[in-house]
């Protein structure tokens, strides 16, 4: 092949669209007749519901209909579970899943309650005043602890208590491990993760076509093919009846995964019975109470450590705050849970967590997904460790990393895939110590003395995680070579940002031999490309990716295999480069990609028995199971000890995440990834009073980074090969994310000089208004 | 509520509009909907996230907080007109292409719209100061340093 892109920093095929105003967002879909949905939601948290009456909304001019709950008939259903529990022994486990509108109870902020449809969005949002709403207003199940004791007011009454799961995985036998160790480390940990806020909210446009028997359905979701195969159940249409289209969607980042919203349901049904086109955009008000969140886990955590720092066992208990409803199982306390035990090597493991039902909206993964909760316990009690033993905290984690010749490294527990936890590959020594290098870790200490006596206040922070990426089932994808020579490759995955439309077509290229700009790409549209799973779990370049090198071989041979016999010659005396097959040797003897493509659909004579016509092919692939990446950060911060004002200098990431196939956009991912980890380690806090509700619901009081918070950054890679996918790729899409909390922690903890304050920082986020409350009455 | 309606009249990329538009119509609605100008984004509604970013004469401002019939008279310019008649990119369009400036591409038409006017007051800033003029713009996806990078090409290229 001439001009190999893959591996190379290629610049985006979808920029063209995005930077001049052309792309197709949800909320630009203007259809004639289309009516715009607005929604009256709960204010309290917990309530009954005792009446409500759209009598005079229905009244209003331009209000074309109003549904409550009871309208809905047998279509009002509690929404699929999304993810059903593990099969892990003895787990608990009750379904409670969110219903299109409230019937009965009201049971958190922002629950639907009322759906209006009116000739624009301004009188739809008019008539959410005229309607009459009598609640019966319940105490609100809000901090996780209260709402297992006794007596506390239930989300779901018929469950009996706010118990929504309950897990215990083992490994080894803590207890024994306990019992010999030389040191226990014991701390009580609080991780609060955020909202993913990407910049586009949600939205929902459904048109029924009767005449055509169709629906189409456009939808920020990052799973289309799920939604179709939901709806068209749920609305008693055959699949083939129902299109779903994933737009350019402006970010998503877990939540757009979640389904099947209340939105998502009503539109397309409210369509059908109205026969107009409908749309729905959520408000950025709403956003914090209709879309899911992340948000917090107690961890009470144990290590068990010899006098040398070598970890003998963990014990760690946990909550997790579910929200109202579990449609999304237990992935993300069972993801805190795995990744908790990082790169290093946990003889003895026994975690058990209870995932608490909350009057708060529900929880679902948000970039991460509970890895973080897991990386902070375990980086921290590192910390700990390293203190109480006097050992360097970087020189701690080395001893404990799991050595280059263990792998597949076999972690004995069930992860969020189903299959057991085990890590593919990896070399985690040298990415440490390219980070310590990059960082200047040797050098510091002298650093952080001198700018002491100058008065500043230097630290550093170097936390290293695991990440489980790429996971399964599957993900398939179509090549097909155009008559005009062009390639087309479609996939059933929804994109939204991550450069898919690049990164498939230089899959592609490589292997037909075409300029990546001649590969045109095609996500998220389920009548392009009618199977799939989602983006999501950092799986869509390592599960798609691979459908799409897989697929453009077939096409590749089919190319080769049509073109000798037009030249009589064999295949190994062909190449297939700058769009044409042609001989060695004699490139004037060619023929072109497209003239092979109208070849192989011929309008006249016989095809051979068993070929297929078009140049064109659909593979699939499923990995075994997830592969792991890895990575360190470190970071040098400056903090004013007075107002906490946090500088950062330096940041350094380092990766592993296997073959690179655009550089670029990988950096981009870990950029993006780092800015959101600041967020969470510093800013991002999602405040409830005792009532439930949400104290800071707007961009004002709920502090994204800007670019004056987030600093430049320094990346570095290293290359260990997945064994499971045959480009040897492992996902990137969260790495970025992981290790903010306790990397900050730790910086934190040294520029002023905590441990010996005897001021230990147990939770995220960080906020300099909560530094000041934990360091006020300590020791100057 | 009674509903009023106002005549407007209005130049948007140098193209002049005529609208009959009710009182209390948000110049981003306006804008995106009745004049089918859709690449100025929505993000948050309520000033903060700068994705609705537009040049009222010239100067930046967020169309979300504007009412439309504010915009009588004046000339408005969208990230629609950034590019040259015969298609080309805008400098600052190249460099956020060739800088890996946007990912989503969400945030990129109000940050496109705040950077070529501060270009125009400032066409030679340091990172510090870039890094400010960006500050009023949220990007949830890239983390700002190639968008940083974006705009000292693009003020380096503009410079000649
Ligand atoms: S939409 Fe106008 S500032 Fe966010
Ligand atoms: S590129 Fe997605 S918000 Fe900026």
């Amino acid at each position: 092949m001439s001009t190999r892109t893959f591996g190379e920093p290629i610049k985006r095929n979808e920029d063209h669209r995005l930077l001049t105003g052309q792309a197709l967002f949800i909320d630009d879909l203007e259809l004639p007749g289309m009516l715009h949905a607005a929604f009256l939601r709960s204010q309290v948290a917990h309530a009954r519901i005792l009446k409500i009456d759209v009598f005079k909304a229905l009244q209003r001019p331009g209000v074309v209909a109003a549904y409550v709950a009871g309208d809905l008939g047998d279509y009002w259903q509690p929404g699929p579970i999304l993810v059903p529990p593990p099969p892990i022994e003895g787990i608990i486990f009750h379904e409670r899943t969110q219903v299109p509108l409230a019937k009965d109870k009201a049971r958190h902020v922002g629950e639907p309650l009322v759906i209006v449809i009116a000739e624009s969005r301004y009188i739809a949002e008019d008539a959410l005043d005229d309607i009459d709403v009598e609640l019966e207003q319940l105490a609100a199940v809000v901090d996780m602890e209260k709402g297992l004791g006794a007596g506390s007011a239930l989300v779901h009454d018929d469950v009996g208590s706010n118990v929504s799961a309950y897990v215990r995985q083992t490994k080894g036998n803590y207890a024994a491990a306990a019992a010999k160790a030389d040191r226990i480390i014991k701390r009580r940990f609080r991780y609060e993760h955020g909202i993913s806020s990407p910049i586009e909210t949600r939205g929902v446009v459904a048109q029924w076509d009767r005449r055509a028997n169709q629906m189409t359905i456009w939808d920020t979701t990052q799973a289309p093919v799920f939604v179709r195969n939901g709806l068209a159940g749920m609305l008693g249409l055959n699949e083939r009846q129902v299109r779903v289209i994933a737009p350019f969607v402006g970010g998503g980042f877990g939540p757009k995964i979640m389904m099947f919203y209340p939105e998502e349901v009503l539109l397309p049904w409210v369509s059908m019975k109205l026969n107009r086109p409908i749309k729905w955009i959520e408000d950025r008000h709403e956003h914090f109470f209709a879309t899911t969140h992340e948000r917090g886990q107690i961890h009470d955590a144990e290590m068990a450590l010899s006098s040398d720092g070598r970890i003998l066992g963990i014990k760690d208990v946990f909550l997790h705050d579910g929200g109202a409803f579990d449609p999304y199982g237990l992935t993300v306390p069972i993801n805190s849970q795995c990744t908790l035990l990082g790169p290093y090597v946990v003889p003895a493991y026994d975690s058990t967590f209870t995932q608490v039902f909350t009057n708060l909206p529900t929880v679902t993964p948000y970039r991460g997904a509970g890895r973080q909760h897991g990386v902070f316990v375990m980086e921290r009690l590192l910390d700990f460790a390293a203190h109480e033993l006097n050992i360097d905290p970087t020189e701690i984690r080395r001893r404990n990393l799991i050595p280059p010749d263990a792998f597949p490294y076999n972690n004995e527990i069930i992860y969020q895939d189903f299959e057991v936890l085990e890590y593919d590959s990896g070399n985690y020594e040298p990415v440490l110590d390219i980070a310590l290098d990059a960082i200047g870790y040797e050098a510091f200490r002298h650093e952080q003395a001198l700018a002491r006596q100058q008065g500043r206040h230097l630290g550093v922070g170097v936390a290293c995680y695991v990440e489980g990426t790429g996971i399964g089932p599957y993900e398939g994808a179509k090549v097909q070579v155009q008559s005009n020579g062009k390639v087309s490759v479609a996939t059933g995955i929804g994109t939204q940002g991550q450069g898919h439309f690049t990164v498939f077509a230089q899959i592609a290229a490589d292997q037909l031999g075409v300029a990546v700009t001649d590969v045109d790409v095609v996500t998220g549209d389920t009548d392009q490309f009618y199977w799939g799973a989602g983006t999501f779990a950092s799986r869509g370049a390592v599960v798609a990716g691979n459908a799409v090198n897989e697929a453009a071989k077939v096409v590749r041979n089919k190319a080769l295999k049509l073109a000798s016999d037009l030249f009589e010659c064999s295949e190994a005396d062909l190449v297939i480069e700058d769009g044409k097959v042609s001989i060695v040797g004699i490139p004037q003897k060619f023929v072109k990609l497209g003239d092979l493509a109208n070849q192989a659909n011929p309008m006249r004579g016989a095809v051979e028995p068993g070929t297929e016509p078009g140049l064109e092919s659909t593979r699939y692939f499923g990995p075994k199971m997830g592969a792991t990446a890895n990575g360190v950060h470190a970071i040098i911060i400056e903090m004013d000890p007075k107002t906490f004002e946090l500088k950062i200098l330096k940041y350094v990431v380092v990766h592993d995440c296997g073959t690179v196939i655009n550089p670029m956009i990988l950096a981009g991912q870990i950029h993006g990834g780092v800015a959101q980890g600041i967020g969470n380690a510093f800013y991002e806090k999602l405040v409830f009073d005792d009532q439930g509700q949400l104290l800071n619901a707007s961009l004002a009081d709920y502090l994204l980074p800007t670019a004056l918070d987030v600093p430049r950054m320094e990346l570095a890679h290293t290359v260990t090969k997945s064994p499971l996918n045959p480009m040897g790729i492992k996902g990137a899409g969260e790495a970025g994310a992981i290790p903010g909390g306790p990397l900050f922690a730790q910086a934190i903890e040294d520029a002023l000089d905590l441990k010996r304050r005897s001021v230990e920082l147990l939770e995220t986020p960080l906020s300099p208004s909560r530094l000041f409350e934990l360091t006020r009455n300590a020791r100057t | 509520m009674d509903i009023d309606f106002h005549d407007i009249t209005l130049s948007v990329n140098g193209t002049k509009y005529q609208r009959r538009i009710e009182s209390r119509l948000l110049l981003s609605d306006f804008i995106r909907h009745d004049l089918a100008l859709a690449g100025t984004h929505v993000g948050c509604e309520h000033g903060v996230c700068g994705a609705c970013t537009i040049l009222l004469d010239g100067q930046p401002v967020r169309s979300c907080l504007m009412l439309a019939v504010q915009a009588n008279h004046h000339e408005l310019s969208t990230v629609e007109g950034l590019a040259d008649k015969a298609g080309e990119y805008h400098p600052l369009q190249q460099a956020m292409h060739e800088h890996h400036g946007l990912q989503c591409g969400y945030c990129t038409p109000g940050i496109l719209m705040t950077i070529t006017a501060f270009l125009d007051e400032n066409s030679s800033p340091s990172e510090d100061e870039v890094r400010e003029a960006l500050s009023g713009n949220l990007c949830r996806c890239t983390g700002y340093q190639n968008i940083v990078d974006a705009v000292l090409a693009a003020a380096d290229r503009m410079r000649g």
